[in-house]
């Protein structure tokens, strides 16, 4: 058997690549997810997130590379490596005319659950998921999408694999079935290895300890957010409404601090200009922005606030950057980072 | 073993609430119903030397014909559409396991329909119990046994057919079509003065070999051959390996 020895790591995936004829999907990925960790995946559409998890559960081939579940060789014995995924796919296929119930049962004997556990298992994942009232009589067909989803997970996590694989879990789904859901999530923390493609970007920053972003078939980030907020975005961002003309403004900024700059202005009723700044990162420019700019009344200072870059501005930059390097090596034209967009 | 017995209870269960199935069922009951009022009422009218069970059964390939595309249509196709094929192969379960276990389920439903036209003559026996000798049982038997082997042949093909497409209702065509040339194309080709006269003996040979008709007609007359035996049981076993690599393959 194709074992390895990092067992700490339940996913490694090395230089994976999936060519469609002479289009590229995935070009040479590599990753690794430990025991336990919960790992967000994201990209645009078309970056290769879904294939890259379809390759992790066995389902199609990769063209070179190696992807291994808990230390089996996925292209080697993908019936064993199977055996250690719960995969729920993007659209969550059902079959519309089985019961709730009757389907994790079906699911559970195909998936080795020995009879004795049987009952008990499908009642657990049933009351995990919050099937276990009405919906576990009702017909597939006639589910709502969150309980579809719900029955889609409550099959991923049935019997109890070493790692489970969501694409797009929270897709369609109202705030009370997200929470439900993040709460679900969370509670596999440290017991299983979960991988979850989300579009929903704070989901994933709330979920997952871990981000990976991919784009053009390559990962052009990863790490924790933490990590990923010091390697992407340097910068915190001001938002400061007031009275004042934007060349006045700009010259009391950099007064304050010469790095700072305006990155946005737009023009509000009753003679206000809504601006946002760039700062690097710890400059703390709250207090004396305020303290300067409500040394003259005229200004009509009326906001002054600080928003820490999100996984959103992560993400953004991740994939611009991969972007920028795409148009650098084809040589094209760079994109400039201080272009300034006023709004009128 | 058990994830396949699995497998077909989950199919047969899947086949028993589809409407097609009952479809199927229905209007095969009443087309084969009225071929044997049709061939008791020629019996008893006109001097024959065929017996009616004969002349009943001659008509078997033409329900075969809408029955097994009905059969069979949605097993593979639906499936794939539907994407629920793909969650099933996310498991251990292998590719040959789901398109033997669809095959089972169809089978089983072919045979159970096929089963239920016994009660023709039963009925036909208790209302009239003086047509009881126009029922020879050894003919029956044999009669019934090329209906079931041919029919693993013909639910192969309808199960072949319906891995070749996501559309249920070109499934049902190609089924159809396929089913058309197998049982009525190696008669017309057997009959080709053309093949003998060019040097192609072997091919009227082969399609004599295959001709539906003339083992409809061995057993029929209570004759028990194997040659169609090994015929119909190993072009449904290639049949399903290639419709099993085909799911594989269109899976991935």
């Amino acid at each position: 058997m194709d074992e390895i020895s990092e067992i700490p790591n339940s996913v490694i995936v090395r230089r994976l690549t999936k060519t469609y004829g002479a289009m590229k999907a995935l070009n040479g990925v590599s990753f690794r997810i430990a025991k336990g960790e919960v790992v967000g995946f994201l990209g645009p559409n078309g970056a290769g997130k879904s294939t890259t998890m379809r390759i992790l559960a066995g389902l199609m081939p990769a063209t070179s590379g190696s992807a291994h579940i808990c230390g089996v060789s996925v292209a080697n014995h993908p019936d064993l490596a199977r055996r250690h995924i719960g995969y729920m796919p993007e659209n969550n296929p059902l079959p519309e005319d089985l019961r709730v119930v009757e389907y994790l049962r079906f699911r559970a004997k195909i998936k080795d659950i020995p009879a004795s556990e049987l009952k008990a298992r499908v009642d657990e994942v049933m009351e995990t998921c919050q099937l276990h009232r009405k919906a576990a009589k009702k017909i597939i067909g006639n589910l709502s999408k969150g309980f579809r989803q719900r029955v889609g997970i409550a099959d991923a996590i049935l019997a109890k694999p070493e790692v489970i694989i969501m694409d797009e879990p929270t897709i369609g789904l109202d705030p009370h079935q997200i929470l439900a859901i993040r709460e679900l999530v969370r509670s596999l923390r440290g017991k299983m290895s979960v991988i979850i493609s989300s579009h929903i970007l704070p989901e994933i920053e709330q979920m997952c300890d871990r981000v990976m972003i991919i784009n053009q078939g390559s990962i052009v980030a990863s790490g924790s957010y933490a990590a990923l907020r010091k390697e992407f975005i340097a910068w915190d961002k001001y938002d400061v409404s007031l009275k004042l003309a934007p060349e006045e403004f700009e010259k009391i900024v950099s007064g304050i601090n010469k790095e700072a700059i305006v990155k946005k202005v737009l023009r509000d009723k009753g003679g206000y200009y809504n601006y946002v700044l760039r700062a690097p990162e710890g400059a703390n420019l709250g207090p004396v922005l305020i303290g300067e700019l409500s040394k003259d009344t005229a200004y009509g200072l009326r906001e002054v606030s600080c928003e820490k870059p999100g996984l959103e501005d992560i993400f953004m930059a991740a994939t611009k950057r991969s972007w920028e390097q795409i148009r650098e090596t084809e040589g094209g034209a760079q994109h400039s980072d201080s272009d300034r967009e006023v709004v009128e | 073993m058990r994830r396949f017995f699995t497998l077909c209870r989950y199919q047969i269960w899947q086949m028993a609430i589809s409407p097609s199935t009952y479809i199927a069922a229905f209007l095969f009951l009443c087309f084969m119903g009225m071929i044997f009022l049709k061939s008791i009422s020629d019996v008893s009218m006109y001097e024959s030397s065929e017996s009616p069970f004969g002349m009943f059964i001659w008509a078997f390939w033409i329900p075969v014909l809408f029955m097994v595309p009905l059969l069979t249509m949605r097993s593979l196709a639906e499936e794939r559409r539907m994407g629920t094929l793909g969650a099933l192969m996310t498991t251990s379960v292998t590719s040959a396991q789901v398109v033997m276990s669809k095959f089972v389920a169809c089978y089983f439903f072919y045979v159970f329909i096929w089963l239920l036209t016994l009660f023709f003559p039963l009925i036909t026996c208790w209302y009239v119990p003086s047509a009881k000798p126009l029922f020879d049982v050894w003919q029956m038997v044999t009669g019934y046994i090329f209906i079931f082997i041919s029919g693993a042949m013909y639910i192969a093909i309808g199960i072949f057919a319906s891995s070749l497409t996501r559309t249920t209702l070109v499934a049902g065509m190609l089924s159809f079509s396929m089913l058309f040339v197998v049982v009525v194309g190696a008669g017309i080709v057997a009959k080709f003065p053309i093949l003998e006269q060019s040097g192609l003996s072997w091919v009227v040979d082969s399609a004599a070999y295959m001709q539906t008709f003339r083992h409809l007609e061995e057993f029929s007359g209570s004759m028990l051959d194997t040659r169609p035996f090994f015929f119909y049981f190993s072009t449904s076993a290639v049949l399903l390996a290639i419709t099993a690599l085909i799911t594989e393959s269109k899976n991935a």
